[in-house]
């Protein structure tokens, strides 16, 4: 098996696909984001409770392969406890990973999330790891809106 | 017919992917190209590049003897009567979207019925849905088989004296069965419907003969039979293609034209309006050559031989669904338990073997195979036997490696 793949389905993104986080609903006061990837399927239900502008809670639902559920559950796991303004900055951090850029690895704690560096070497796989952060992206961008 | 001697004209397929030989399985997407048909593009642009039906110098005259040489090659290759009903489109897509945007907003009103199944390709359902949303027509679904196959009781049950239009694909993109569309055809007449197939899928594979099947409106593709993207076919019967306006209005599609008022020019030309795809319908005349010097059925029993390989040593791995009846075009949809159609691509690929992973732009069929995405291998007339055993030898690597990593 070539290195890349190792790099690509690390032991972590695989705990995470097995054992996601933060899978399931949240029914009060939350927003709901729908989307899909619809070249290939994938979909994801995210919910994101904000209060005072802060996600205080995050859990999400989907089909997807491993790289995007995997992904969903570290997305849920690190912008809890962040400000919305914090959680889109980190998305964008975490689209500079995914493009094979530099990126800040420094102004957030990045956790499980650097793991998925290796996706960076499979550009069809990109958009498998972007979904929940679009979906994150979306909903606070909704809630902001209100 | 020697799949060995076959490849020797694809050039594509001499490459390594990621270290390894390419096994390319992804030609229900879209089929490589042998060297004549490159040539016959090549030779176009370095010899004889100028627009056709307008030129009285030389070279206007040898492009529109190649463009309409091409249609005639297209007439004999689908056995229509006359050239004037093989319009050339920009592939099945346009082919299927002209025939809703002009035959079918012209004729359905509230109260009519478009038949189609669910295993339809999104471009024969899409463009229905449109005819229905704006015309008030109402769009029915002939129920499939639980092995993904049409009982023809099911099409007498669907099909009434409201149908207006039946679309049916020939050959299904997932399952890979072949749709008895001729006794659909009869159906659909009996009901005084027209019938629609989509070949994209038949044509690279099948003979295919439009009188044979008494079809009105057939639609394919040439780039998925060894020819050039961006081209494609719209076989109508003349009866009707002259009762359709055209969808689009421009040059080399015009009679007369005065201020307020044109006239259109006679079949197939009213629908080709603006410079057509030259380069395309000369590259497509070159893949019909190339694919009847072969000869179709020795095609399609080579494909089949395939299709039968891959699913018995397939069988032979634990986990493996395989989606669809056991007769079948060179097409295997399948799943392996607990990997995802991604994951298995991706492993797949850094073995050097390409195939589709998704839903293959035929999301209905997925809902009713109870899966939201599969993976597809797909055969062609220069796969052979051994890019199937590496291609296994993968699907157990895949196994393994995940097996491993959970």
């Amino acid at each position: 098996m070539s290195s890349n793949l190792d790099q690509l389905y690390r032991q972590v993104i695989m705990d995470h696909y097995k054992n996601p986080r933060n899978k399931g609903e949240l029914t009060d006061d939350s927003v709901t984001i729908n989307m899909n990837n619809p070249t290939c399927g994938d979909r994801i239900q995210l919910h994101l409770k904000v209060e005072d502008g802060k996600i205080s809670d995050a859990k999400f639902d989907g089909e997807g392969c491993s790289i995007s559920l995997a992904s969903a559950s570290m997305m849920t796991q690190t912008v809890k406890g962040l400000s919305v303004e914090n959680a889109v900055k980190l998305a964008h951090v975490f689209y500079n990973m995914m493009l094979g850029k530099e990126y800040d690895d420094e102004t957030f704690d990045l956790g499980d999330i650097e793991a998925l560096q290796g996706v960076s070497k499979f550009p069809a796989r990109i958009k498998c790891a972007t979904l929940a952060w679009k979906a994150m992206e979306k909903g606070v961008g909704h809630q902001e809106e209100e | 017919m020697n799949a060995q001697e076959v490849r020797k004209l694809f050039p594509i397929l001499h490459q390594e992917v990621n270290g390894k030989p390419l096994v390319y399985f992804d030609s229900a997407a879209t089929s490589q190209k042998p060297v004549p048909v490159i040539e016959a593009i090549e030779k176009y642009y370095r010899e004889y590049n100028s627009n056709v039906h307008r030129g009285v110098h030389t070279l206007g005259t040898r492009a529109t003897d190649g463009y309409e040489g091409a249609r005639e090659k297209v007439r004999r290759f689908i056995n229509a009567k006359s050239t004037q009903e093989v319009i050339f489109t920009r592939g099945t897509t346009t082919s299927i979207n002209t025939v809703a945007a002009s035959y079918g907003l012209a004729n359905l009103s509230e109260g009519d019925e478009i038949a189609i199944t669910p295993m339809e390709h999104h471009s024969n359902i899409i463009p229905w849905q449109q005819v229905a949303k704006k015309t008030g027509a109402t769009l029915k679904y002939i129920p499939l088989k639980e092995d993904g196959s049409i009982d023809l009781q099911d099409v007498e049950n669907t099909v009434t004296e409201h149908t207006k239009i039946v679309s049916v694909m020939h050959v299904s993109n997932v399952l890979g069965t072949i749709n008895p569309v001729k006794e659909i055809a009869a159906i659909a007449h009996k009901n005084g419907a027209v019938m629609v197939v989509d070949g994209a899928q038949s044509t690279p594979h099948l003979n295919v003969d439009v009188q044979d099947l008494d079809c009105d409106f057939f639609a394919f593709s040439s780039h998925k039979m060894c020819g050039p993207t961006g081209i494609g076919v719209l076989y109508g019967k003349k009866a009707l293609l002259n009762q359709m306006e055209p969808v689009e209005f421009g040059g080399e599609m015009i009679d007369f034209v005065d201020l307020y008022e044109s006239s259109w020019k006679e079949l197939p030309w009213k629908f080709e309006g603006g410079t057509p795809i030259i380069a395309g319908a000369i590259g497509l005349g070159a893949a019909i050559d190339f694919l009847q010097q072969i000869g179709l059925d020795n095609i399609h029993r080579h494909e089949e031989e395939l299709a039968k390989y891959a699913m018995e040593r397939m069988s032979e791995i634990d986990g493996i669904t395989i989606y669809g009846p056991k007769d079948r075009a060179g097409i295997v949809t399948f799943n392996i338990e607990g990997v995802h159609p991604h994951d298995v691509a991706t492993v797949l690929d850094a073995e050097g073997i390409a195939v589709r992973a998704g839903h293959h732009c035929a999301q209905p069929l997925m809902k009713w195979l109870k899966a939201s995405s599969t993976a597809r291998a797909s055969f062609y007339l220069y796969n052979t036997k051994d890019e199937i055993d590496s291609f296994v030898k993968g699907l157990v690597t895949t196994k393994e490696y995940f097996g491993h990593v959970f």
